[in-house]
This record gives C-alpha cells, sequence and structure tokens, in this order.
C-alpha cells in the first residue's frame, strides 16, 4: 500500500475516515467565506434551509467581505452591500468593509487560516488558502449555504499532481513565473478534479507571499486545490500575523511515498521569466517571446499579486522614473494593511511621483466592471490571474499576465520587458523590515 | 423519482427528447449574463441558451434532457445555469465530461448528470431516457444502450432525495 497525499490525510482527518482519492467523504469545515457577488445568493440558500430558527453554525468563523464591487460602482452594487451588512449584522458573521481588501488575503492576515484548516469559499480562487497549508477550494451558493448552517460538505477526494522545483530560482524569476509554467505545461484543464501539490527546495525556500501565488492559480489549471506543506515558515508568518504560533498538524505533510497521479520536476536553475498572452493563462511564452509588445495600461493588484512585497517590486523599478509616455499604470493595494505600508515605506509617493494612479483597496478591475476598465483595442500588462476575452473590459481589449517584476520594468518603456534588463531587488531584501517573513 | 426545486417530479426512465450541443459550452452560453438579476427556475429556464440557440426555451418540454459534449458547463460558478435548465424542465444531462462547479451544482440541485464516452452518438431529436443506478443512457430512436459513470452512491442519495438542500433540511429537521 502506497502513502497518501495532502489531500487524502487532511480529508481523513476531517471526516473521520481512511480516504484515498476517488472516495466521497462529508468533511468538517474550518472557515467558510463569500462576498459581495456570491453572498446574496448563499444567503438565500441559507435561510431556505434553516426554517424558523436560522443560526450559523460557526459564526467566527464565517467571513464575509465587501471587496468585488467596493467601493459601489452602482445602486444595485451598493444594495447588495447593504445586504451583506444586514446579514452579518443580523447573524453575527464576520464582516469586512469597503476597503479592508480582498477575501483571500483578508482571510490569510487576519489569521482565520491555520496549517490544516478545510476552507471553502464561494470564489473559485479559494484554493489561495494552500500557501498557508489549509486545503482552501471554491464552491457554489448551494454549497456555501448549507454549510453554514451545518458546517459540514461532501468531497471527492481528489488525485493529486505534484509540481517540484529543486535549485536556486534566478534572478528576474519569480512564483509567478512558476505558476505560469506550470499551467502553460498542463493546460488550462489539466488539474480538473485534483489538487496540485507544489514542493521541492526551491518552493520550501519561497516565503509566505510567494506560495499564496502558486495556491491562489491552481485554479487556472482547472485546480480544486494547490498546496504548499507547511513548515517553519508558515508558522513564522501566522505568528507574525496574529501573534500565535499555530501548530502544524502531522496529517499536512504527504508520505514520501504517496500515490501521485503525476509528478512535474523542475530545474529551478533553468526557469525564466513567463508571460502568459492573451486570452488565456495556459497560453504562457518566455518574455523573450513576446519583448518589445505595445502596452497601453499596467495593472499591478489582485489576489494573485497586489501584496507588499509585490508592489514594492515594482515600486523599486520605477523609482525616481515616469512612467513611459502614453501609459497608464493602476495600483490596487490587495488590503488595507498593504495601503498602510504603502504609505509607511514611501512607496505610495513612488508612484505618484511616477505617475500612476493609487486606487482603495480590493479586487479592482480585475473582473471588468470599474476602477480602471478596458477600452476597445487597449492591451494591458497585468500582474492578475484571468485574460479571457473581456475579463477587464472591452471583448475587443488584450490582457498579458506577468510577474510583477515584469511589469514594472515594462512600465519603464510602454512595452514588454524583460525584468531581467533593469535592477531588480529580491523581497529578501526588505523583508527585514517586518513586512514578510 | 426525486422532488427538485423546480418543483416538480424527475423521472429519468421516462423517455424524453435529447437537445444536443457540442464541446466546451460554458455558462455563458448555458444563461448569459443580463439575465442574471432573477434566481428564480423558471424565469431563468425562459432564457436557458437564449444566443445559442433560441428555439431551445419554447420548445423544451418537460421531461427532455440535455445532452453534451466534453467540458459541459465550464467558465463561472454561476449556479443560475443549472438551475435555468431545472425551469426549462430538463430532467437530466448527459455528456462527455463536466466542469467541476457545474457537476456539483446540478448533484446540488437535484438535477442528474451523467458522464457518458459515447454521447456523441446521440442525436438531436432522439427520444432518450437515463438509468442512473445501473449507469446507462438508452436511445430509444436508434435502439442503443450506452454505459455511462454511475452515480458513486452518496451522490445518488443526494439526487434521489432532490439536491443539498433537502438533504440538509432533513439533517436540521427544518423539512
Ligand atoms: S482580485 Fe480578481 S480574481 Fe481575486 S477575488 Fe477579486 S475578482 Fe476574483
Amino acid at each position: 500500500m502506497t502513502g497518501k497525499t495532502i489531500s487524502e490525510k487532511l480529508l481523513s482527518e476531517k471526516s473521520g475516515r481512511d480516504v484515498r482519492a476517488g472516495d466521497y467523504v462529508e468533511a468538517a469545515v474550518d472557515v467558510m467565506m463569500t462576498h459581495d457577488v456570491t453572498g446574496p445568493l448563499t444567503f438565500e440558500v441559507f435561510e431556505d434551509v434553516t426554517g424558523d430558527d436560522p443560526e450559523l453554525v460557526d459564526p467566527d468563523n464565517t467571513v464575509i467581505t465587501i471587496d468585488h464591487h467596493a467601493p459601489a460602482d452602482g445602486v444595485e452594487a451598493a444594495n447588495n452591500h447593504n445586504i451583506v451588512r444586514e446579514f452579518a449584522d443580523t447573524y453575527g458573521a464576520q464582516q469586512y468593509e469597503v476597503g479592508d481588501g480582498i477575501c483571500h488575503q483578508v482571510l490569510v492576515e487576519e489569521g482565520f487560516v491555520s496549517p490544516g484548516d478545510l476552507v471553502i469559499g464561494a470564489d473559485s480562487h479559494s484554493t489561495t488558502f494552500g500557501g498557508v497549508g489549509g486545503f482552501g477550494t471554491g464552491v457554489g451558493s448551494t454549497d456555501l449555504g448549507t454549510t453554514l448552517a451545518t458546517g459540514e460538505l461532501w468531497f471527492r477526494v481528489p488525485e493529486t499532481l505534484r509540481f517540484e522545483v529543486e535549485g536556486d530560482l534566478p534572478d528576474g524569476v519569480y512564483a509567478k513565473d512558476l505558476i505560469l509554467k506550470f499551467i502553460g505545461d498542463v493546460g488550462f484543464d489539466g488539474c480538473t478534479y485534483k489538487t496540485a501539490e507544489y514542493g521541492g527546495s526551491a518552493v520550501e525556500a519561497l516565503p509566505i507571499h510567494e506560495r499564496l501565488v502558486l495556491s491562489n492559480m491552481a485554479i487556472e489549471m482547472g485546480g480544486k486545490a494547490g498546496i504548499v506543506a507547511p513548515d517553519e515558515r508558515t508558522a513564522d508568518f501566522l505568528e507574525a500575523q496574529t501573534g500565535e504560533r499555530p501548530a502544524i498538524p502531522a496529517y499536512t505533510q504527504p508520505d514520501d511515498d504517496a500515490d501521485y497521479e503525476a509528478v512535474h520536476t523542475y530545474q529551478a536553475e533553468s526557469l525564466s521569466p513567463q508571460v502568459s498572452t492573451p486570452s488565456n493563462p495556459e497560453n504562457a511564452v518566455p518574455v523573450d517571446e513576446v519583448v518589445g509588445t505595445d502596452i497601453d495600461q499596467l495593472f499591478v493588484g489582485t489576489c494573485t499579486n497586489g501584496r507588499y512585497e509585490d508592489i514594492r517590486i515594482v515600486a523599486d523599478v520605477i523609482e525616481g522614473e515616469r512612467l513611459a509616455p502614453d501609459t497608464r499604470m493602476v495600483v490596487v493595494p490587495a488590503s488595507r494593511s498593504v495601503y498602510k505600508q504603502m504609505m509607511d515605506t514611501g512607496v505610495m509617493e513612488t508612484f505618484v511621483d511616477a505617475g500612476a494612479i493609487v486606487q482603495s483597496a480590493g479586487c479592482g478591475s480585475c473582473f471588468g466592471t470599474h476602477q480602471g476598465v478596458l477600452g476597445d483595442g487597449d492591451v494591458c500588462l497585468a500582474t492578475a490571474n484571468r485574460n479571457f476575452p473581456g475579463r477587464e473590459g472591452s471583448m475587443k481589449s488584450e490582457v498579458y499576465l506577468a510577474s510583477p517584476a515584469t511589469v514594472g520594468a515594462s512600465a519603464l518603456y510602454g512595452e514588454i520587458t524583460d525584468p531581467r534588463e533593469v535592477e531588480l531587488n529580491r523581497y529578501d531584501d526588505y523583508v527585514l523590515e517586518g513586512v514578510g517573513a | 423519482m426525486t422532488d427538485a426545486d423546480a418543483g416538480r417530479d424527475i423521472d429519468t426512465t421516462e423517455p424524453g427528447r435529447a437537445w444536443t450541443f457540442g464541446d466546451d459550452i460554458d455558462t455563458d452560453q448555458i444563461i448569459p449574463s443580463r439575465f442574471l438579476v432573477s434566481s428564480d427556475p423558471a424565469e431563468l429556464g425562459e432564457h436557458a441558451f437564449n444566443d445559442l440557440r433560441p428555439e431551445f426555451a419554447p420548445n423544451v418540454a418537460d421531461g427532455d434532457f440535455v445532452v453534451g459534449g466534453h467540458n459541459f458547463g465550464s467558465g463561472s460558478s454561476r449556479e443560475h445555469a443549472p438551475i435555468s435548465l431545472l425551469g426549462a424542465g430538463i430532467d437530466g444531462i448527459v455528456a462527455q465530461s463536466f466542469a467541476r462547479i457545474f457537476f456539483r451544482n446540478g448533484i446540488n440541485l437535484g438535477l442528474p448528470v451523467l458522464i457518458c464516452p459515447d454521447a456523441d452518438r446521440i442525436d438531436d431529436g432522439d427520444a432518450i431516457s437515463l438509468r442512473l443506478d445501473e449507469g446507462a443512457v438508452v436511445n430509444h430512436t436508434a435502439d442503443e444502450r450506452y454505459d455511462a459513470d454511475p452515480l458513486p452512491e452518496f451522490l445518488q442519495s443526494l439526487v434521489d432525495r432532490g439536491g443539498l438542500e433537502p438533504y440538509t433540511r432533513a439533517k436540521l429537521g427544518t423539512e
């Protein structure tokens, strides 16, 4: 009998049964999340199933953010925000306001997710929580609405694809480049119904904000979850966020002889910065193939790369310079605390001086409704996760996806630029400021 | 026999008309975004496949089936898509493969979803029926029978009860 993957161990633990990939379980859910877009339908389901005496099974771990249409971009959005506020008020859920940040970032910063937690969110990027060693997955409103009442949900135990990266990442190559490469290799649906487990010495060396990038974009290859086995670095990070050091349960570590559906192995030194061309994340190519592509707008933000460390990389590249003529840059911090760090460290000033626009924390133009949407023919280079047709506005606009370093370098020239052409600070240079671990 | 959200009995063993579609039918094609202002099954049903196949909604009858190719229901996690098909009167969906969240949503709503590698042998307009427990699709027009993946016991029990809402109500004693 071979060993078990993280998913098999974690779902065995949460269901109280000894299960393997392919089994169906009902498992105890630790944290539940929804937001201003998926919230209202979720609340309807919750109220439908709870009858006369509606009660949240775990209000302390029921989190609702207002981040997608924040601040409200229309009356309908504003009304939805009020529905969220009223629900949270009535049932005692943990509610975060306009400007507090993107759901996935808020849950991590506020310490809702601990290693080994089973987390569901009515948002497809709920895979993000695997960056701190949780099993995070996106679900529908019926799933979430019923779980708010019962605390458990059915799951099929997924098979696992393992991605191993050994060695040291070269200059200019970040977690974003790794995940774009993985997605390009297995394809847009290459991990459907499955978990992506990330490991190897290069992944172990990644700080948490970079591991979150790998987990966040697991969904772009169809993944049900994307997990990095939690370690001391994870515990350090969460202790710094919350003041409490979490335990690392044994069931979060895969067996050496775990039964993976496939193992993809990479040598870090051979990797280069990647760019996904329009209009699918799986169109990943080495940056040199698209160098020189004209860019109208640069977008720095989202639950993928809107953390302080990401924004700081861009700021370091453009510091003291102006954006290239005929380009605009929109920066949207992932949370209020990121916004605050930008103010405290002078990063805000760098952007304003360079001619960029800095918005309040939230999803921004990521899904194309406000705060910098694209018009016909516009070409955008974004630190985001999706570049489907029309994702950031017009069906006739185009979005390229890349790392913050590539976006920063490209801002100087107004065209896609190899980040290795400019002087880059690695995040190691400033984690000592206490903003990352 | 199940009592689905749409408030009508579903019996997949009764033959119904097959409405066939190709690969990669995404949730936008099933129910375009502009109709998402409602979550009422009947109202959504009136707009199912509105742009892709305008003759679908006016002509579909209770007890008909939708047949898809690969990756049926891809795209956003909007639950309005399977709700609209239930509302239109569809008793089940057969496809060569489904996108993950659509499959989940179908089960949760009590809408039978069956994976059948031979779904492409079904022609539009054929009379078909589904044997969920055995895992089979019967094509009455062509007089053929195709193997399908039977639903795992747990999922079958969810569908039998009409989906996750009735299942949860039973659990909570709020029926
Ligand atoms: S930032 Fe974009 S991808 Fe992330 S939760 Fe918001 S809309 Fe979704």
